[in-house]
This record gives structure tokens, C-alpha cells and sequence, in this order.
């Protein structure tokens, strides 16, 4: 017994040490709550150098903390008790925000710097008039496959992933919208399909997929492609940047027939304490030389033209992250389907991953 | 007297209400709304309509099955043995040493094990048997998964045989069983209590594995966590993800009832 509350004394003695010194740091380095930007991001998406450059140049203490998901932030968000004052949804995330009256409309006049974004990119569906919502990055879905395995130019379209050759070899994304979509592309469908006629033809035409299906993976498509488990994947343009730095033979390929056009954009959460901070972020983020560092760092397209140009000439005149005019037209934004269609995209998904070949 | 046992109850009693009763009623109440928010049976109507979903739990359930079956095998020999080795504590500290850590670090783990460069190929390799697809096969889920509850099934017969009067298998000896007999009539009845509690540990938490069916399986195994999973955090479609949860919690009362104990009316007797 004595031994017990010895114990238990030690631990809450622990437990106080570090919330009185951890406390202690907070206010050394300013975290009072008044000057404090509560930023919440998607995991190693901005350079950290950059968050220094903006603490130094503006007093603000940015408070930093990240989500894996749309739906993990939305859930956070929408259940209150949080502060952020700036979040990185993407697109079919801040329509879906913006119907549930969950953001705040955006004061343009305070926001430095949107005359160098790319108007192709701006006032699109999800947000018309970007009220809500200032562009972070952008990318699109496509195919990266490892040219070491898989001659160079013999993947080019969503067809060829039904190539018998290829048979056991193939990672998709465990995305609803996006494997049915790419199904759905590759019979000239749009990605935003309502039509049941062309939901079931493409959820029938996927399930012949299965036996080049090796696993169907979230995140680790990246490490499994780096480390060539597998030869050909289908993700998003921002997860190849970061394959690509570590495996120099991975090829990314938007099929011009079709595929979706992502967005990462800035808002500002009605719970927001500190819309001043924020505004003051996405103005810092919004200049062209930060921009481009981000956009070096990150490896993801920025819409930020200015940037564009201060940018190395390799990294712009990429097709594989700036496609050509053509490819763009193609692409579709994912529109916000209502829960009745989330359903029954999901519903084939799950079907087409119990399917056994 | 009486009162102050009842007040001893209170504080474990609201536990329970806060955290297992109104969870399950919040369950049972969410599975009979559809996305509109209507009073309807429809979800049920849906799972015992669909194929996939009968499938789905069918697969959970013979999964779970597998895993109960081939940790049992491997853990009534390993506690047998156990309770008759000389450094008991040392053995068992083994053997739980592996529950401190992290579910999800030991499945990063074994991907690094199994993967096509990973310790397992290599040694394929060097035999000249050759490289084999070994991550995202059934045969790699199940034995993960094996290995992670083995400590669950291990802990529960180690106790009932070490718990066993020693008496026992001398008396069982003096009137002239073989040691084959003495298992088969004496030791094995006796620690029936223990494979049970095993069974019931294993399988029941092996019913809903949702994370290493996409991290050792690919999503090429899919079990009604899955389901559930994609239900609330997905398509919100909390109806039906509920309607999945109490199938599942409906099985596995059915798997308590089965392995439960029935030693209650005996001990009554026996004051």
C-alpha cells in the first residue's frame, strides 16, 4: 500500500513538473493566446522555415497542428471546443463547409497579394467568387508507375490499368470518389456522375479490375512505391512529388482523357479567435517569393503565377505537376455529390473490394 | 451494512451507465434512423438484403474463427509448458512484453518484415525459393493477427493450469491413467474455463479488426470494421454503420453465451 501511494505521488510529481515547465515555454516563446495564429494543416505541408519567417516578421506566434483527413478536420471543427483560426480543407470539404455555414465570408480587402493568382484556378464551383476560400495548392489524380519495371510510355490512359501484363501489381487509393472515378473516366464518364446507368457500367468495368488489384492503401502507397513493393499506383499528384524525390525512376501521368483537379485552399472556421492572424497569414502565403519556397518545399502546384516565375524553369515546364491546356480542360473538380450519391459511390467501392477476382 | 455496500457500488455503477449502457443504447437507437433522419427498419432490411454485407460478416466471422483456432493451438502446448518451466515469471514477462507496444508499430513492423525487400524475401531469396507476394495475402493477415492476440489466449489457460491442484493428477496417477489419460480426463476438463476466457478474448476483439485489414491486408480482406469505419467517418451514414454495430454486438453476446461459464448454479449448491 505504501509502495503504491509512493507511486502514485511520484507520477503526479512527474505529471506537475512537466505542465509547470511546459507551461513555462509556452510563455517564453509568447503563446498567450492574444497574438497566437492556430493554424491547422495537413501534415508536412508548409516549409517550418517559412512559419519562422512569419513569426519574425509579423510578432504572430503560430500555433500548428495537423489532421490526416477532411473528414477527421470537419469533425473537429463542427464539434466545436477548437479555435483555428485558418484550416487547409480541400475542395469538396469547403463546399460542403460553406453549406453548413461553418466559415466565415473573407474580407478580400484584406488580403494581400490574390492579383497573382491564376485566375484558371479562382471562382471555381465549390466556391464561386472565392468568398470563402484562397487557393493553397492544387494537383490532380493520376498514374505513377516505376519505369524500371514498366517500359517508359507504355501507361497512358486509366484503360491501360486493365493490361493483363499488369496483373497483381496495381495499388489504388482507398478513396471512393477516386477509384470510381477513374473507372468512370475511362468510359468517358464525368467524375461527378449521377446517372445509376453509368455508376453501375463503371462499378461492373472496376470489378474486372481485380486481378491486377495488389492492395488497395491510403498513405503508404508513397513508402511502398519508394521502395518498389510496387510498380504502378494511382494517387495524387502531390503524394508523387515526394515519391519522386526518393525513387528517381517514377513516372507520373495524367490520362487527358479525364481525372480530378484538387484544391487546397485557406479558410477561416467561424470558431476563429484571431481573424486578424489569419488574414495576415494568407497575405504572407500569398507573396510570391514565400510562395514559391512552399511550393519548393512541398513539392504540390502552387496557383500562385508570380511564383511561377521566380520558380526553376525544371519545375514549372513539368507536365507531370503543370499540365498542358489541354490536359486541364479535361480535368473535373469533385463536386459535392449529397449524401444519397456519397452512399451509393461508397456502396460499389466497398463492393469492388470484397470482389475476388 | 448494506447501505455502505451499495454506496461502494456507485461510482462503478455510473461508469457503466455513462460508458457501456448509453453507448449501446445510442447504438441501438442511431440503427433505426436512416441519412434523413426518419424512424425506419429499412438498414436491417438492407443488411439482410445485401450480399455484400452477409458476406462481410461471414468473412468477419470465419476470419475470427481462424484466428481463435490457430492462436488456441498455439497457446494451450506454449502454457502447458509454461507452468512447468523453471523461470515461470521470466517466460511470462516474454510473453506479455509484446502488449506494451503499439498496435500500429508492430503492423508498421511486420510490413517491413513482409514486404517484397523486407527479412522474410531476403531469406526466400537466398534459399532459391524465390521472392513471394507474402503482404496483402489472407495468409499474412491471419498470422498478424495471430500474433498479436497470442498473449490473450496464452495468459488466461496458463492461469487455469496453474491454478489446478496438483492432487489432482497424482490421485488421477495412483489409480493407474496413463500421462495421455491424465490429460485427456483430468487436466484438459480443468482447464476448460481458461481456453474459454481465451477464446472469448480472441475472438470477440478479432470480429471487428479494422486496421490491419488495410495495413497487412491491403483492404484484399474486409471485415465489418471496415464497414462500420467507412459508414460514420465517410458516407455519415451513422444508421447503417449502427445497424452493423449492433449485428456485431449481437454476435458476440451470442460467442459470451456459448463460451460462458456455467459454474454458478454449482457454487450455489456447494453453500
Amino acid at each position: 500500500m505504501k509502495r503504491l501511494v509512493t507511486l502514485a505521488a511520484i507520477i503526479l510529481a512527474a505529471c506537475g513538473v512537466l505542465y509547470y515547465s511546459s507551461n513555462k515555454l509556452d510563455q517564453a516563446q509568447g503563446i498567450t493566446g492574444e497574438n497566437t495564429l492556430n493554424l491547422y494543416n495537413w501534415g508536412d505541408y508548409i516549409d517550418p522555415e517559412l512559419i519562422t519567417k512569419f513569426e519574425e516578421e509579423t510578432g504572430y506566434v503560430v500555433s500548428y497542428e495537423t489532421f490526416d483527413s477532411n473528414e477527421a478536420m470537419y469533425t473537429k471543427i463542427s464539434q466545436g471546443g477548437t479555435a483555428y483560426d485558418l484550416a487547409v480543407p480541400s475542395e469538396y470539404m469547403i463546399e460542403r463547409m460553406i453549406e453548413e455555414d461553418m466559415l466565415i465570408e473573407l474580407d478580400h480587402s484584406k488580403i494581400e497579394g490574390m492579383e497573382h493568382l491564376d485566375p484558371d484556378l479562382l471562382d471555381m464551383a465549390f466556391d464561386p467568387g472565392n468568398q470563402y476560400s484562397m487557393p493553397y495548392f492544387w494537383g490532380t489524380l493520376g498514374i505513377v508507375y516505376n519505369i524500371k519495371f514498366i517500359e517508359e510510355g507504355s501507361i497512358e490512359h486509366w484503360d491501360d490499368l486493365w493490361k493483363p501484363e499488369f496483373q497483381d501489381n496495381l495499388m489504388l487509393i482507398d478513396g471512393a470518389r477516386e477509384v470510381i472515378g477513374l473507372s468512370l473516366n475511362s468510359l468517358g464518364y464525368s467524375v461527378n456522375s449521377k446517372n445509376d446507368a453509368e455508376l453501375a457500367e463503371a462499378a461492373e468495368k472496376l470489378d474486372t479490375l481485380t486481378p491486377n488489384v495488389k492492395a488497395v492503401v491510403a498513405d503508404e502507397i508513397k513508402m511502398y512505391m519508394i521502395q518498389e513493393e510496387s510498380s504502378i499506383a494511382v494517387t495524387f499528384s502531390g503524394e508523387v512529388a515526394d515519391m519522386m524525390w526518393e525513387n528517381e525512376d517514377l513516372q507520373y501521368v495524367i490520362p487527358p482523357e479525364g481525372s480530378n483537379l484538387w484544391f487546397d485552399n485557406f479558410v477561416i472556421p467561424k470558431t476563429a479567435q484571431n481573424t486578424e492572424a489569419a488574414y495576415a497569414f494568407i497575405s504572407f502565403m500569398l507573396d510570391p517569393e514565400n510562395a514559391a519556397q512552399n511550393a519548393e518545399y512541398v513539392g504540390y502546384s502552387t496557383p500562385n503565377l508570380s511564383a511561377l516565375d521566380i520558380m526553376p524553369a525544371e519545375i514549372t515546364e513539368d507536365e507531370q505537376f503543370y499540365p498542358s491546356k489541354d490536359t486541364m480542360e479535361h480535368l473535373e473538380v469533385y463536386e459535392n455529390l449529397g449524401q444519397e450519391y456519397i452512399g451509393i459511390y461508397n456502396d460499389y467501392f466497398l463492393k469492388f473490394k470484397m470482389h475476388r477476382n | 451494512m448494506k447501505q455502505t455496500k451499495t454506496f461502494y457500488f456507485v461510482p462503478y455503477s455510473i461508469w457503466l451507465l455513462l460508458f457501456v449502457v448509453a453507448p449501446l443504447m445510442l447504438i441501438l437507437y442511431q440503427s433505426f434512423f436512416d441519412i434523413q433522419g426518419n424512424f425506419t427498419f429499412a438498414n436491417y432490411a438492407t443488411y439482410f438484403q445485401s450480399g455484400t454485407y452477409l458476406t462481410m460478416t461471414f468473412n468477419s466471422i470465419f476470419y475470427a474463427f481462424l484466428i481463435t483456432l490457430f492462436t488456441l493451438l498455439i497457446s494451450y502446448p506454449t502454457a502447458y509448458l509454461l507452468v512447468r518451466t523453471k523461470h515461470k515469471q521470466l517466460w511470462l514477462l516474454l510473453i506479455i512484453l509484446p502488449t506494451w507496444i503499439n498496435l500500429l508499430l508492430k503492423a508498421y513492423a511486420f510490413i517491413g518484415i513482409f514486404s517484397m525487400n523486407g527479412t522474410v524475401n531476403d531469406f526466400l531469396s537466398f534459399t532459391g525459393i524465390g521472392r513471394q507476394q507474402i503482404l496483402f495475402t489472407d495468409m499474412s493477415f491471419l498470422l498478424v493477427a495471430s500474433y498479436i492476440e497470442i498473449p490473450f489466449m496464452i495468459l488466461p489457460i496458463y492461469n487455469a493450469l496453474e491454478e489446478m491442484n496438483p492432487s489432482y493428477l497424482k490421485a488421477s496417477n495412483d489409480l493407474g491413467a496413463n500421462s495421455w489419460e491424465t490429460f485427456r480426463r483430468v487436466i484438459f476438463p480443468l482447464s476448460l474455463n481458461g481456453v474459454k476466457s481465451g477464446v472469448q478474448a480472441v475472438f470477440i476483439p478479432s470480429l471487428s479488426l479494422f486496421m490491419l485489414t488495410r495495413l497487412i491486408g491491403g483492404n484484399r480482406v474486409i471485415t465489418l470494421g471496415t464497414a462500420i469505419e467507412q459508414h460514420f467517418l465517410v458516407t455519415e451514414n451513422w444508421g447503417m454503420g449502427s445497424t452493423i454495430g449492433v449485428i456485431l454486438i449481437i454476435a458476440m453476446f451470442l460467442m459470451m453465451l456459448v463460451t460462458g461459464e456455467k459454474k454458478k448454479k454449482g457454487a450455489v449448491h456447494k453453500k
